[in-house]
Order: C-alpha cells, then sequence, then structure tokens
C-alpha cells in the first residue's frame, strides 16, 4: 500500500515565479479583458503571449542549453495557477506539455530545433485524443512511404490547433508507438475543424491528418510509459490551471455574500450559504495541497509510482474542487446567476471543460485503485 | 517557545532511531482489555492505572514535553524533536498518552500566560501524569454557546465559591484540576465580559461528578456539580473578565491552531490502509470486497482525503503556500480530520456486510467491533471542542470573512 509519501516543498524561484506571475496576469487579464477575448479567433492575446514568452514563462521546463530556464514543472505550476485565477488564456500549459514531449521523447536534432523555438514563444501542441475516451488507445498510423512518413487518421479535440505552430501526434508505426512531428504549414487550412467548446475562453479543433507525408526524422518511438508521464505532466498542469479558476470562483462567490441584501440581511449570514463555500475552501486547500506535493515530486526525480499518485490525486480533487464551486456560484448568485453577464458563467463553463483536460476524476481514481488497492 | 534553536539534521536522523528503538522495547503488552482510540475514552481505573503509568515511563525516557522549559519538567528541545518523537509513537501504534487537557490545552496555556507560581505547581505534573486535568467549559443547555455560561464565582476573601454544573467534563472523575470558565460578574453590558477563568482544583468540598455513558455504552465523561464549592482566588488565572479571551486562545490549542503542546498521540490514528486491509478478507456478491468498481472508487475518494489532510498539515508550514489564506488549513483542521473520520468509519461498517450489524462483544464482530466502536466514539471528536457545525462557522467567518448568523 503506497499511499505515505507526503514530499512537500516550495523553493525560492517558485516563490519569485508566483509573485511575478500573480502580478502579470492580475494587471493583464482583468475580467473585461477576459471578456473580450471569448468571441476573437484564437482566444488570446498574442502580445500577452509575448510578454510572457520575455518573462521566460515559456522556457520554464526547458533546459538552458537550449534556451530556457530549466526551473522545471514546479516552477511552472504557480505560474498556471495564477493564469487559472485570472483566467489569463495563452498557450502555456499546450506549448509546455509539447516541449515535454521533446525533451523526453525527442532526438537531438529534435531538440535543438524545436525547444529553442519553443524557448522563444512558438506554439506546439498534442495531438493524442481520437475519440473521447482518454483510455483508449491509439488506431491512427504512420506509414513508411519509401524513406518519408505518411499520416493516417484524424486527431480530435487538439488545444490551440489553430494556433499551433507545430503538431505532435501520437500514432502507431508498425506495433510500435510513435510521436509524428507536423509543421503547422503541412495541414490545408480545411483539414482544421475549430469546435465549439462550452469554455469560451478556450480553443480546440480537430485535425485530418490524412495523406500527409512528413520527413523521417520528424518521427520518434516512444514507450507507452512516456506518454502515460507526459498525460500525468499535463493533467498536473491543468489541475493547477483549475485549482486557481476555483480560487477566483471562490473569491467570486464570497464578494457576493458579503454584499447582497436579503430579508434585511447579508445572505452570507445564512449557513445554507456559507457552509457550502467553507466547503469550497476546504476542497480547494486540499486541491492546493495535492498539486504542490505533486510539483514537489515532478522536480526531485524521474517519474515513481508515488508522482503519478500524486498527479491523478492533484487531478482528481482538482475537479471536483472546481465543478463544486462553478456549480454554487451560480445558484448563490439567484437569478443574475443565469445570466451571461454574471462572471459565475464563465467558471461554471471552465470547469465542465477543465475536466476533461488530461483525465476526468473516475478516470484518475480507476487507476488510482489500481495503484493503491494491489495486494 | 523553542522553535529557533537550531538543531543539526543528522541529529534527528538519529534521534528518530533512538526513539524508535526505545519504543519498540518499552511498548506496553497487551492489557488484555480493549484500549482506548482517544482520551474520551477512559472509563475504569483499571485503564486509567494503564495509561497513566505509560505516560510516566515516555516522560521518565524524555519523549514528552521536549520542547517545553526544563525547569518546568520539558526537555528544552527544538519542537522537532517532539513532532518526530509523536511521529514514531503514531506508526508504532503505542497507547495514547491520555491527559491530553494539561498536555495539549491547560499546558501550552499556563507556559504562553501563566505566572511563575502557575508553571512551578503545575507543569511538570501534566507531564508526569501525577495530576490529571479537566476541562469545564460546557453547560448543561450550553453546549456550543459559552457567552451564556452560568456557572457563578463570587469572591469572598481569599476564596471563590462556586455554584453550577458543567457537562460532558472528560476525565471529570479522576481529574486533580479543572480549567474552569465561571461568571464572576452577572450584569455586564456584554456577556462575555463577565466571565473568568480559573485553574481549580477538584478535589473540595462542595464539587461532585457523575459518570455519565455514552452512546457506545462505555464511561469517559462526566457531569461536574458546584455547591457552594471553594477554591483559593489564586486559582484564578489573569484577572477577573479576563475569561473569554483566555478560553478562546484554550479553543486553539484544543483545535491544533496554535502551537505548544507537549506532544503525546491523543488518538490513536486510524488509516485508510487499516480499512482496505479490513475490506480484503470480505466478499460482495461472491466476489472479493476488494475487485468491486463502486467500493473502489469510494475507497480511493477516501485515501485523497486522507493524503490531502495529512499534505495539509506540511503545507501549513510553508507561509508561501497559505499566502491567500493564511489560517485557513489551521483553522479548518479538526474539521478535516474529525468529518474525514466519521465518515470513513461508519463506510467501513457498511463494506462489513450482514457482520457490520455485530458490536462489540459479540465475537463474530470483525476485528472485535473496533469500527462499530471507532465510529460511534468519533462523535466525541466532531461534536467535543466546537461541533462541525460551528467550526464551519469559524472557517467561513474568520478565514473567508462571511458575515455571522
Amino acid at each position: 500500500m503506497k499511499n505515505t509519501n507526503l514530499e512537500l516543498a516550495f523553493t525560492e524561484e517558485q516563490s519569485m515565479v508566483m509573485d511575478a506571475a500573480k502580478e502579470f496576469c492580475r494587471e493583464n487579464s482583468d475580467i473585461k479583458t477576459v471578456r473580450a477575448l471569448l468571441s476573437s479567433e484564437l482566444g488570446f492575446n498574442m502580445e500577452i503571449w509575448t510578454k510572457m514568452v520575455e518573462l521566460g514563462w515559456s522556457g520554464i521546463t526547458i533546459p538552458e542549453s537550449f534556451g530556457g530556464t530549466d526551473l522545471g514543472i514546479s516552477a511552472l505550476i504557480p505560474v498556471v495557477e495564477n493564469m487559472g485565477h485570472y483566467l489569463l488564456t495563452a498557450p502555456l500549459i499546450t506549448s509546455a506539455i509539447a516541449a515535454q514531449a521533446i525533451l523526453h521523447c525527442g532526438t537531438t536534432e529534435l531538440k535543438d530545433i524545436w525547444l529553442s523555438r519553443l524557448a522563444k514563444g512558438c506554439i506546439g501542441t498534442l495531438a493524442i485524443l481520437e475519440n473521447e475516451d482518454i483510455g483508449s488507445a491509439v488506431t491512427m498510423t504512420a506509414i513508411d512511404k519509401g524513406g518519408k512518413i505518411e499520416l493516417r487518421g484524424r486527431k480530435i479535440l487538439v488545444s490551440d490547433a489553430a494556433a499551433a505552430d507545430f503538431f505532435l501526434a501520437l500514432c502507431k508505426f508498425e506495433t510500435d508507438l510513435v510521436l509524428v512531428l507536423v509543421s503547422s504549414d503541412q495541414i490545408k487550412s480545411d483539414c482544421i475543424l475549430e469546435r465549439k467548446l462550452i469554455d469560451e475562453t478556450k480553443r480546440a479543433g480537430d485535425i485530418d491528418f490524412n495523406g500527409v507525408v512528413v520527413d523521417a526524422n520528424a518521427m520518434v518511438k516512444v514507450t507507452p510509459r512516456s506518454i502515460k508521464d507526459l498525460k500525468l505532466i499535463g493533467a498536473l498542469l491543468h489541475a493547477a490551471e483549475a485549482t486557481g479558476c476555483c480560487s477566483a470562483t471562490l473569491d467570486n462567490i464570497v464578494s457576493y455574500l458579503t454584499t447582497r441584501t436579503q430579508f434585511g440581511r447579508l445572505i452570507g449570514s445564512y449557513q445554507a450559504l456559507k457552509h457550502p463555500t467553507a466547503e469550497i475552501l476546504i476542497q480547494m486547500d486540499s486541491a492546493k495541497s495535492l498539486i504542490y506535493h505533486a510539483a514537489t515530486l515532478t522536480s526531485s526525480s524521474n517519474f515513481c509510482i508515488d508522482t503519478e499518485i500524486a498527479c491523478r490525486m492533484a487531478k482528481a480533487q482538482a475537479n471536483d474542487a472546481l465543478l463544486f464551486a462553478g456549480d454554487r456560484a451560480v445558484q448563490f448568485h439567484g437569478g443574475m446567476g443565469f445570466t451571461y453577464e454574471c462572471d459565475a458563467q464563465l467558471y461554471i463553463r471552465r470547469a465542465q471543460w477543465a475536466q476533461h483536460q488530461y483525465g476526468d476524476s473516475q478516470h484518475h481514481r480507476f487507476h488510482l485503485a489500481e495503484l493503491l488497492l494491489k495486494d | 517557545m523553542t522553535n529557533e534553536l537550531r538543531y543539526d539534521e543528522t541529529d534527528i536522523d538519529e534521534f528518530r532511531k533512538e526513539v524508535s528503538a526505545w519504543l519498540q522495547a518499552n511498548k506496553p503488552r497487551d492489557p488484555g482489555f480493549l484500549l482506548p482510540q482517544t482520551f474520551l475514552e477512559i472509563g475504569s481505573e483499571e485503564v486509567l492505572d494503564f495509561l497513566r503509568e505509560w505516560q510516566f515511563k515516555v516522560w521518565s525516557a524524555g519523549y514528552l514535553g521536549m520542547a517545553w522549559p526544563r525547569e518546568y519538567g520539558g526537555g528544552g528541545l527544538p519542537i522537532i524533536y517532539q513532532q518526530i518523537a509523536d511521529e514514531e509513537m503514531k506508526r508504532l501504534r503505542v497507547p495514547i498518552l491520555f491527559n491530553v487537557i494539561g498536555l495539549g490545552w491547560a499546558g501550552p496555556l499556563i507556559i504562553n500566560m501563566g505566572n511563575d507560581y502557575e508553571k512551578k505547581t503545575y507543569l511538570k505534573n501534566i507531564l508526569s501524569a501525577e495530576d490529571i486535568w479537566c476541562q469545564g467549559f460546557s453547560e448543561p443547555n450550553h453546549g456550543s454557546d459559552l457567552g451564556s455560561i452560568q456557572t457563578q464565582a463570587k469572591r469572598e476573601g481569599d476564596e471563590y465559591i462556586i455554584n453550577g454544573n458543567k457537562i460532558w467534563t472528560t476525565l471529570g472523575n479522576f481529574a486533580k484540576y479543572m480549567i474552569l470558565l465561571a461568571r464572576t460578574e452577572p450584569k455586564t453590558e456584554r456577556r462575555y465580559d463577565g466571565l473568568s477563568f480559573f485553574l481549580a482544583p477538584m478535589k473540595v468540598k462542595g464539587i461532585s461528578t457523575k459518570p455519565i455513558q455514552k452512546l457506545t455504552g462505555e464511561y469517559g465523561f462526566t457531569e461536574t456539580f458546584f455547591e457552594d464549592a471553594r477554591i483559593p482566588a489564586s486559582s484564578l488565572m489573569g484577572e477577573e473578565g479576563w475569561g473569554w479571551r483566555i478560553a478562546m486562545l484554550t479553543l486553539q490549542y484544543e483545535r491544533g491552531a496554535e502551537a505548544g503542546a507537549a506532544g503525546g498521540p491523543a488518538m490513536t490514528p486510524i488509516y485508510m490502509s487499516d480499512l482496505i486491509a479490513m475490506t480484503r478478507k470480505i466478499t460482495r456478491e461472491n466476489e472479493p470486497l476488494i475487485s468491486d468498481p463502486v467500493t473502489r472508487d469510494e475507497l480511493v475518494k477516501f485515501m485523497i482525503e486522507e493524503k490531502a489532510i495529512l499534505l495539509g498539515e506540511k503545507r501549513a508550514n510553508v507561509p508561501q503556500l497559505c499566502s491567500d489564506y493564511p489560517r485557513s488549513l489551521s483553522l479548518s483542521h479538526k474539521l478535516r480530520t474529525s468529518e474525514h473520520f466519521r465518515k470513513m468509519r461508519q463506510y467501513a461498517i457498511t463494506l462489513q456486510g450482514a457482520k457490520g450489524g455485530l458490536y462489540v462483544g459479540d465475537d463474530e464482530a470483525i476485528q472485535g467491533g473496533f469500527w462499530q466502536r471507532a465510529y460511534l466514539n468519533n462523535f466525541g471528536i466532531t461534536i467535543g471542542g466546537g461541533t462541525s457545525q460551528i467550526q464551519t462557522n469559524i472557517v467561513a467567518e474568520h478565514v473567508l470573512g462571511l458575515p455571522k448568523d
């Protein structure tokens, strides 16, 4: 029974990044700005992304030799947490996962070219889903075509598909699992189908890779284990973003409960409202503890079983905390909560979307049971 | 206290080995009766003597009160040593250190704000278990509402004359001293202002206790009656009218929101690993219970909650990670842990199938009715020290800033 690892550390670097991220997100992503971007094409402001790149955040997980700062996943956590809080959208998580994929699976050549580009703000995205089941097997194939590689298949709900400079598509090559790097200029524009997401701050699209041909050196063999680790990093980063969002949702509720009066009393004085609100705080606190524990483990060594447990617990808890908070935020605003104008809609929509990024709670608990309930 | 003292990491590792070896060598043998899981469950002289002897032994060996001042029986060491000793005591599942009201509440209070006389008189005997302490806050009809306290303390010469009733006095029939909250001024504008705080002797004429039988069928606390009981005026802590403030500070210790406790486990922890071990021996629909997907999902939910609680204790020590709500983890700790235990202990009974209906004393009861007893006794911690509902109010009001009811 392995559930005894309680490592939790917070470094000076993390602390500095946290302060900088909080200030940056607050200054650059007030609610008006967030709402103005809802109907935009890419969902984010390229100038803001450029500023984030200048601050070094696109290279946090990238080694210095490729132009990054090499602070690791643990230093990225406070950034995405604050982005979640201020609903600041930018392809940071998307690109960080692509960077991790290249860092851990790529050839020297791919690393030289693409990690340096990612550090400079080039946008990469992982294309792994083929249907709604995150646990399903890969069916998209890569085949040898006279020394080149031809792709056959589609991927769905690829994050920031329209903004991406390149894709990393997970395929089968004969019996091997491979990642194939496809530059966006190799994809015709009508092969990207932008989806309509419940969270209007986010962007994702389906990509038809059929007939795309790339050089053989764009393909790298990967192990199921390394793909699993990538998904865990994805889960952890999305957990942090969701928990940042949860804290904003809580602020939003508290602000209403301490200003709105009914029957001559502030509605926050009613236990029917104040007790669930305290419960949101408790659930959010749990998520935060689990996230920073997982962050500690990702920076300490290779991914071990404790890291997997930590990432899965973090995501499951973060999902459930935000789902509860978003749901109550709408309800507690009464009639206003039912309107598009009320910000609670942003949070409840984010909650529905976020839970499915790299695994919903049941998916993670299913795998946790395998890990934790073994004899 | 002594947190600022320097210590060496290698010393710490050595110390852990030392305390672990001592505990393994000195852990008491099975006494032949069910040992209490918490200090709220001491119902007989036999159990009391056993625990008293154990606490004396641990203190004599130097593993209790390690961070309390040396001149009052403590070890004068950095708190980290006591934390390690506590971790080892919990890990090795030695019996509880039962004198909790002294060790955890009255003791830190006396160290924090007591005068020299009080420190000299009380602290050492709290550690050695020579003096057992109890608490007189709650009264019949005023459980959660301490502001409504009716027990009177009237000054007469060098004495206070006490009249009234206290209830839920854990260890009341065994205690030598009580931390007592009583009203010295009947008519004050704000009802809190008339309260005073006493370190009151129990073995005086006019104080009597009546054991209360708990829902488990066992004993462990009393109702306490004061009929013209005369206690020395020197029992008053601080000044008249300070009672409310001192009581609130005491509750901070009680709820684990303030550091300073002498140490030692106040309860035998029951972890999810214990529950999982239990499920392995049970079937459902003719299949092992542990392979049932619904049960697995529920167990994992509890494990996530357990881990989050344990990690929260760690995160509370990292101020940068508590900057949004600095008091959140400490003020919600009792609520989270006691509610987690309540739910998981109840679930254990649900998972037992038909045998879940058996109780302590039936030889077919799973683990001797351990889970049934643990669940029912757990209400001692979801109610005692401020009910979970009051705790939720505290979190909402003091952490989130929501208005009072």
